[in-house]
This record gives C-alpha cells, sequence and structure tokens, in this order.
C-alpha cells in the first residue's frame, strides 16, 4: 500500500476492514424481477412495486445469499465486492 | 512512451473516477495511477444519500463502492486539487503538493447549488444534499424529530428527501417556484401526478412560491422562511435543493473551456482548450463533462446521471488507456424513487413538443409516457412498468418517429399532448 | 435465408436428445419464416428484444372449443357459457396487462420470499427422505425416483393442498402440461382429455377455495382466495382455479426437466460433479448454467398485434412467433464458448426463465429444489454411471426432458 498521508489518508473503513462486503446494485439495469429478493431477503427488499431497497454494505455472514442474489439477477445488475479481495 | 513510465491521475474520487480508474487498469494501463478526492472518503454511491440514508435504512459511512479491479492506486483523499497547469502538465493539491501527469482524467463532479444568502446557509438546521458529509448532517436533524421540515426546490433530490421525511413521519412542506413538482423535467401534466403523489404521502406542497429568506432565532438556528408575498412557513430543518453547480472552479487560468456548467469535451472525451482544441491528455468523465451527443445535435449535455457516471468514466479509462473507443453514445437514463414509486427515464426530454401516454393509464399509477420532438421519440419515463423500457429504449436510439405505434399490449387510443415545460428557468432558481 | 423446416425438425422426436445443432443454424438469421407460417427468433438480441416489445402478446390461445359429448342439452347450453368462461378467465401466462398484471401481483404478494425461504429448507428435507426411502439401491431413475416427487410435494405444500390429495395432482399436472405444446391443439384427442382433466381439477379447487375461506390457514391458496391487492377485490373463483392450476402445470414439469437434465449434464461432465461434491456453494452457478445450457422451456410462442420489422424482417399481424430461448443461450454473440457447460462463467444473462412481463414466477422457487436435489445427488449417490446416454425423452419439443434417467449406483449415502 503505497498511501501517502497527505493531507489525510481516508481512514480505514471499519466496516471494510471488519471484512464485510459492498454491494451495489445498477438500478438503471434493475426491472424488479426481485430474484435478489427471495435469495437474500434479509439483504434486498421490493418496497412498493418496483423499489429495491438493499444493504450496500452487508457482513461477511452474509456471503452465500449475496452471492446468490448476484448470479440470480437476471439482467445482471449487482456488483459485489469482496473485502477480502486484494485492492487498494 | 512504455507504461512503465507514465503516470496517470485521475481527479474525483467519485463513481466515474473510480469506474474510469478500472477501465484503465482492464485496457491493460500497468503505469503508475493516481486518485486525487476532495473529500476524505473512498468513492461512493450517492443515490442511497437522498432515500435510505435519511431513513436510517443505510450507514452514510456503508455507501462505498464496491472496486473489483485491482486498482494498485496511490489514493490522496481529502485533498482538493486547486489548480492544472497543462504547460507543466502539473496538478496542485490545497496543500500546495504537485503531481505530475502523463494522463488526467477530469471527474471532480458537482455541488449543490449552496442557498444564496451565506449567513442564512450557515444556520444551524439548513442544508443542502449532494455529499456523504451533507447526507449524514442531515440525517442526524432528522432523527432528531424536527417539528417541521422545509424543502426548497421540487426536483428530484427535493421530491425524494421529502418522501424520506415522510417515512419518518416528519411534517414537511415542499416549496417550488414552477407550477407542479419536477415541471422542468417532466413538465406540468405529470408533474402534477407526482405532485398528488407527494400529497398523498402527506407532503404540504407549496408550488409557484419564492423564498425570499431564511431566519433564525437570534442564536442562529433557522426557524422559519419568509416568502416574497410575506407570509412564513415555520421550519427548524430547511433543504435547499435547487440543483447542482459543476466543480470546475479549480480549473482557472488551466486555458480550458470551462464554466459552472460543466468542461467542454469533444465527441471522443478529450477535454477542449478556450479555442476549441482538444488535450489528447486530458479526459472529462461525469457530471462535471459537458460533451456533444449524437442524439442531441446542436449543443453540448452535461448529464449528473449514475449511469452515465458510469458509462462515461469507463469510456474515458479505455481513452486514456490508448485505446480507441467509439465515441461515446450512450442514451442517457435515470430512475428515482419517491414514495414507493419507483420513475426511470431513458432520452432526454429538453425541448419537447409533445407527449403521450403509451402504455397502461395514470389511473392505474402505472404507465409510460413517451416524449417526442420534431415528429421524433426523444425520451421515455415510466411510472412503476420498468419492464416496458427497454423497447422504449431502443426507439429513442433509432429516432423512431413520434407518436410510437399506437397498437400493442395495455394500450389504450392516446392523445398527443403538449408536455407544458414551464417557461425557461430563471437564472435566480431560489 | 434459412432452412424454413428447421422449426418442423426440432419438433421432431428424433432431435429431442440434442436440438442444439438445429438452432446453430436457426441463428444464421436471427428471425425466420418457417413453412408453416411460423416466425421463429432465435438469436440472444431478438429474442430479448421481441420479450419486451410491446407489439408482441402472449394472448395466443384460439377461442375455447370444448369437445361436443352427443348430449343436447350439454352441448348447446353448457358448452357455450364454460367456453365463454375458460375465454374470460384464462391463466394469466396467456394474458396481457392489465388484466395480466393484476392477476401476478396478486399472486406475487403471496409468494413472498419468506414461503420461498421456507420451502428452501423443505426441499432438503424432502430430498433426503426421498433418498432415505430407496435405501441400498443399486439403481436409480432420477426422474420417477427423485425429480417427479419432489416439485409437485413443494408446490402442494406452497399452495396448501392436503397431503392426502397430493398423487392425484400428480397425475393431473402431467396431463396439463402437454397444453404448452405447440401440436397440441391440432390433437383432437389430447384437447378433449385436457379439458376432461381441467374440469376434473377445477371441481376439486372450488371445493379447496371454499374451505379455504371458510378456514383460511397460512398457504397460498387461503391468501389468494381472501386477499385483495393494490386495493381492488380478490380474484374471482374462475380467475383463482385458472392461476392454481396455472402455478402447479407450470412448477412441476418444468422443474422435473431442470432436475434431470442438471443430472444428466454434470454426468457428463465428471468434474464438475465432482466440484459439486466437494463443494455445494458452487449449486447457485451450477444451477444458473444449467438453465442457460439445458432450459427446461426451450421455447414459447407469442403472437403479433401488428406487423413488426426485426433484423430486417417483416413478421406479419396475428403470426405465431416463437422465442426460441434456447438458442438464444447459446449465442456465440453473447457467450464465450456457448456450447461448453461452464458454472463459472460471469455475466450470465441467460434466458432459462424468459424475461419482461412474464419472467418465471416461480423462478426462485426452482433454484432452490433444483439445489437441493443437485447437492444431494451428488454427496449422497455413490459412483452413478448413465446406463442410456442419451437416456429417453419425453415427446415435448417445448418443454423437453427424458422420460426417464436411470444410473447404476453402489449405494446412497446416509
Amino acid at each position: 500500500m503505497t498511501d501517502v498521508p497527505e493531507p489525510a489518508a481516508s481512514p480505514p473503513d471499519a466496516r471494510h476492514s471488519a471484512g464485510g462486503l459492498r454491494v451495489t446494485v445498477d438500478l438503471n439495469l434493475c426491472q424488479a424481477y426481485a430474484q435478489c429478493c427471495y435469495a437474500a431477503p434479509d439483504h434486498f427488499v421490493l418496497k412498493g412495486r418496483e423499489a429495491l431497497h438493499y444493504d450496500p454494505a452487508p457482513s461477511a455472514g452474509a456471503r452465500d445469499d449475496i452471492e446468490r442474489a448476484r448470479i440470480a439477477c437476471p439482467v445482471q445488475a449487482i456488483r459485489v465486492e469482496d473485502a477480502g479481495a486484494a485492492r487498494r | 512512451m512504455s507504461d512503465a513510465e507514465t503516470r496517470v491521475v485521475v481527479v474525483g474520487a467519485s463513481l466515474a473516477g473510480l469506474r474510469g480508474a478500472e477501465a484503465l487498469r482492464e485496457a491493460g494501463y500497468a503505469g503508475a495511477l493516481t486518485i486525487v478526492g476532495a473529500e476524505p472518503h473512498r468513492p461512493y454511491d450517492r443515490p442511497p444519500l437522498s432515500k435510505a440514508v435519511l431513513t436510517g435504512e443505510v450507514a452514510a459511512d456503508a455507501t462505498t463502492l464496491p472496486n473489483l479491479v485491482a486498482l494498485e492506486a496511490d489514493w490522496r483523499l481529502g485533498a482538493p486539487a486547486t489548480h492544472l497547469d497543462r504547460t507543466r502538465r502539473l496538478l496542485t493539491l490545497a496543500s500546495g503538493k504537485t503531481l505530475p501527469y502523463d494522463r488526467l482524467l477530469i471527474a471532480t463532479g458537482a455541488s449543490a447549488r449552496p442557498w444564496r444568502d451565506s449567513a442564512q446557509a450557515a444556520f444551524r438546521g439548513v442544508h443542502t444534499l449532494r455529499g456523504r458529509d451533507e447526507a449524514e448532517a442531515l440525517r442526524r436533524d432528522l432523527a432528531a424529530g424536527p417539528g417541521h421540515v422545509l424543502i426548497i426546490g421540487g426536483g428530484f433530490i427535493g421530491c425524494e428527501v421529502a418522501a424520506a421525511c415522510r417515512t419518518l413521519g416528519l411534517p414537511v412542506t415542499l416549496a417550488e417556484t414552477g407550477p407542479t413538482l419536477l415541471a422542468r423535467v417532466l413538465g406540468q401534466h405529470l408533474g402534477a401526478v407526482v405532485g398528488a403523489l407527494h400529497e398523498r404521502l402527506g407532503t404540504t406542497l407549496r408550488s409557484g412560491v419564492k423564498v425570499e429568506a431564511l431566519e433564525d432565532d437570534g442564536t442562529g438556528r433557522v426557524v422559519r422562511a419568509r416568502l416574497e408575498d410575506g407570509s412564513v412557513i415555520a421550519a427548524d430543518v430547511v433543504v435547499v435543493a435547487l440543483g447542482a453547480v459543476r466543480n470546475t472552479a479549480w480549473l482557472e487560468g488551466s486555458g480550458l473551456a470551462f464554466d459552472a456548467g460543466g468542461i467542454d469535451c469533444d465527441a471522443q472525451g478529450y477535454v477542449l482548450d478556450a479555442a476549441d482544441a482538444p488535450d489528447p491528455r486530458i479526459a472529462a468523465a461525469g457530471d462535471v463533462a459537458r460533451f456533444p451527443h449524437p442524439l442531441y445535435p446542436g449543443r453540448r449535455i452535461a448529464l449528473e446521471h449514475w449511469g452515465h457516471a458510469v458509462a462515461q468514466g469507463r469510456h474515458a479509462g479505455r481513452l486514456l488507456a490508448g485505446l480507441a473507443p467509439e465515441p461515446y453514445r450512450d442514451v442517457p437514463a435515470f430512475w428515482s424513487s419517491q414514495g414507493g414509486i419507483t420513475l426511470k427515464s431513458v432520452g432526454l426530454t429538453e425541448g419537447a413538443d409533445g407527449f403521450c401516454i403509451a402504455r397502461g393509464s395514470l389511473k392505474e399509477g402505472r404507465f409510460l409516457a413517451v416524449y417526442g420532438r420534431e415528429g421524433r421519440c426523444i425520451a421515455a419515463v415510466a411510472f412503476d412498468c420498468a419492464r416496458w423500457l427497454p423497447a422504449y429504449a431502443d426507439l429513442i436510439a433509432e429516432g423512431a418517429p413520434f407518436p410510437p405505434e399506437p397498437t400493442g399490449v395495455d394500450a389504450g387510443p392516446f392523445t398527443v399532448l403538449p408536455p407544458d415545460f414551464p417557461e425557461p428557468a430563471r437564472k435566480d432558481r431560489s | 435465408m434459412t432452412d424454413d423446416t428447421l422449426f418442423a425438425r426440432i419438433k421432431d422426436e428424433a432431435n429431442r436428445p440434442d436440438p442444439y445443432p438445429l438452432f446453430a443454424q436457426l441463428r444464421t438469421c436471427p428471425v425466420s419464416r418457417q413453412e408453416d407460417g411460423t416466425y421463429v427468433a432465435a438469436t440472444h438480441a431478438a429474442i430479448t428484444r421481441l420479450l419486451h416489445d410491446p407489439r408482441v402478446s402472449s394472448e395466443t390461445l384460439p377461442p375455447a372449443d370444448r369437445p361436443k359429448t352427443g348430449n343436447p342439452f350439454k352441448d348447446w347450453l353448457v358448452k357455450p357459457v364454460r367456453d365463454h368462461l375458460t375465454d374470460t378467465h384464462r391463466p394469466f401466462i396467456f394474458r396481457d396487462p392489465p388484466d395480466h398484471d393484476c392477476l401476478r401481483a396478486a399472486v406475487m404478494q403471496q409468494f413472498t420470499p419468506e414461503r420461498v425461504q421456507a420451502m428452501r429448507a423443505r426441499s432438503h428435507v424432502l430430498v433426503d427422505e426421498i433418498l432415505d426411502k430407496l435405501g441400498d439401491a443399486t439403481s436409480i431413475d432420477i426422474v420417477d425416483d427423485l425429480a417427479y416427487p419432489l416439485p409437485v410435494t413443494v408446490i402442494c405444500e406452497l399452495l396448501g393442498i392436503p397431503p392426502s390429495d397430493e398423487e392425484r395432482f400428480h397425475g393431473w399436472a402431467t396431463q396439463l402440461a402437454t397444453a404448452l405444446e405447440p401440436d397440441t391443439l391440432q390433437d383432437d384427442a389430447l384437447r378433449a382429455e385436457n379439458s376432461r382433466t381441467f374440469d376434473a381439477i377445477s371441481e376439486y379447487m372450488q371445493g379447496l377455495i371454499a374451505e379455504k375461506r371458510k378456514d383460511p390457514q397460512d398457504d397460498m391458496l387461503s391468501g389468494l382466495a381472501t386477499e385483495g391487492v393494490d386495493g381492488r377485490p380478490r380474484m374471482s373463483d374462475f380467475d383463482l382455479i385458472a392461476t392454481a392450476i396455472l402455478m402447479l402445470v407450470a412448477g412441476h414439469e418444468t422443474t422435473v426437466n431442470l432436475i434431470t437434465n442438471g443430472m444428466l449434464t454434470l454426468l457428463r461432465h465428471p468434474d464438475e460433479l465432482r466440484r459439486l461434491r466437494e463443494d455445494p456453494t458452487r449449486a447457485p452457478r451450477v444451477v444458473e448454467e444449467l438453465l442457460r445450457f439445458e432450459p427446461p422451456v426451450q421455447f414459447r410462442t407469442r403472437t403479433t398485434l401488428c406487423p413488426i420489422t426485426q433484423d430486417g424482417v417483416t413478421i406479419p399481424e396475428g403470426a405465431p412467433l416463437v422465442l426460441l430461448l434456447a438458442s438464444g443461450n447459446r449465442d456465440p454473440a453473447v457467450y464465450a464458448e456457448p456450447e461448453r457447460f461452464d458454472p463459472d462463467r460471469t455475466d450470465n444473462r441467460h434466458l432459462g426463465f424468459g424475461g419482461s412481463l412474464h419472467y418465471c414466477v416461480g423462478a426462485p422457487l426452482a433454484r432452490f429444489e433444483v439445489e437441493a436435489a443437485l447437492v444431494a445427488l451428488a454427496r449422497r449417490l455413490k459412483n452413478p454411471r448413465l446406463t442410456a446416454d442419451p437416456p429417453p425423452y419425453r415427446s415435448g419439443s417445448a418443454l423437453r426432458g427424458p422420460k426417464h434417467l436411470r444410473l447404476a449406483i453402489d449405494g446412497i449415502a446416509p
């Protein structure tokens, strides 16, 4: 890591260093098929007819369900970063 | 020049900047990469800031964006760029430190347009909303259970904040100078539909009013807004939602063509100097880039859309990696979610001379409107019917005749109406 | 111009084991007219576009016309009424918005993530029970022994059908699945049989719905029988019966085929079978790739409400339009090495569940059932071997799958 601490390097994010995940959904692509809501109901919820609410920072324990949601998305709109992966 | 000696600097630790940096690496660029950000945060996602962050469903610091490509980047965060010297190819940061570059990606985005009176803007309880810190501050004030929230500006941010306040059960007034909400984007017909939605949610709408001044309690805490007609609205939280200004002030002296509406680019994505000559070392992407789009000839456009930041960021990354991508021509698209209703749009409604409800019905609250100009489809807006939208995105990309084919499922006979956009926006939009 | 007999050859039973080379030929022309006047869309792009095209209708069924009985009272008085009711209360897979959307929304309101997750756990239990019962078997028919009993039990439990009646549903589901085949309409005997089955199941459902109304339980049928959606009143009995039958038929044969196609594919790719056994978390990827590689629903038929030009071909108004989903899934314009079974592929936007308004309602349930079945089969079957490759196939070309999949095994692990 070559972060130069000037003037202020970003403080390590508590959630990230705890080994959590990061999730975004491309809601332009999303057509509310709701497959993620069935795969990982604790992290994706459809409100109203088409409004997808999701947890952008699930804990590492949710990895299998989040992965299941990502794979099942018919328009492949879900992007997941695993904090375990190398990232600088 | 080999990659080993090349230095790429990305100005803007933003969605466009991050996706640009990823595309650069994916294109095989192996040289030095520095990412400069004005805020102390890694790139984060903005859409939740006006929705789930305000309701408390999502913490502001949970919005950091996923990053799938190993960037091997030198991050300079909390380090706003202050000057660009294109002759010496040096970027100056607020600390005074300089960064040399061989290729530069400008993705500095935009800021919320501040309240016009800076003393009033500094009252406690007065907010703007664009960045993560602003969202966190507003969330704190909303969570404290204010007596009344006033939102100034009936654009998308204003509408989404109002819906979030109603989710929290807070009394809220939405004040808009125009005739209806979202009238500049949707026209008055559909703007009225959105207005009715917010009234159903319990928001008090004040259309066609101008807030003259914010007033405090004598200790610097906002307590009311005074309207042009002399009446007052009591409010202990005020959200100023009057659009955005592009973050271009730091380009003063760079010789580039820019103003508060963005930085001018050519069709490739390279920035232009004051003489309209491209600088092949510098590309721009996202909110800040004002570029010619083949679907909207005769002008340059700057888009504040999430998907645009992703797509144009990636385009710029490939460009700077030395690939020669096709000129960027993605059809503009955005979404908004308000009170459980999802509104999605493709194309740009600006300049439309007609619109029709092509699918569904206003009564069911589920419909698709198509906008046309001079006999061509230029935009479509879907309320809770996202699955129809791809078909219309194709029509818009092709410039298909307007009105569209009336035959089809879920289509009654439709009439083409004028969209009734309000008079051109006043320069003073407060 | 492609060969205009290709679709007929796809329907020909001789090509059931491997229709994929025919799809590749069809894809040379994204949309083609076949000799019988059917239009076939074969590329991923053309299918995707037509799935979303509002000028394409799912109301493809001809007017109802029950077989005459010879009894004048029934033929002249009862038949027109029943035909009319059938026409006005089609299952929503054969309907367009706004009716389709209302009916589907009512189902989605009951098809909650909680209920589906409960069936996820239940599927694992059911699969293990089924395999436990087989004891020390040295052979297994994946179709009869596992793939058939599992989905019918799951859909019956979800709907709230008493376990004692499950057996009857089994037969009904199998019979009615033939209604989704394109040539059924030309077969009078089959139509008559389907009509009798439909009447039998309707009568049964009518009784059950009355019971659910009197004494609602926590199941989908009770919910559908008592609750409206979006401020509308609850569904009519006729719509409710059609909906319940649809869920039974659509959720049954398709899942049977996916489980069977899945095991067949894994046995043809022993490395993948081994990897799944060693790492059951691979199951979602395996299932998703199966939906691309061997989708149980190979094609769906639609019709055009006006002339539509797609890829230079003008499909006339009212033409039967076949969306060859299984061909789109092997389109080299979208997939690298499309003919390779690769659970690790990324960006798998397959058409295995269709798309747009009619995207398979039961997709999440199917995924969980098939996951449970394949994980258990991979783990518990000792040294499974195919006894015939290709296996015998059932006649259907739209819903395609083996009639039997007999494996020799060295036993079943606990």
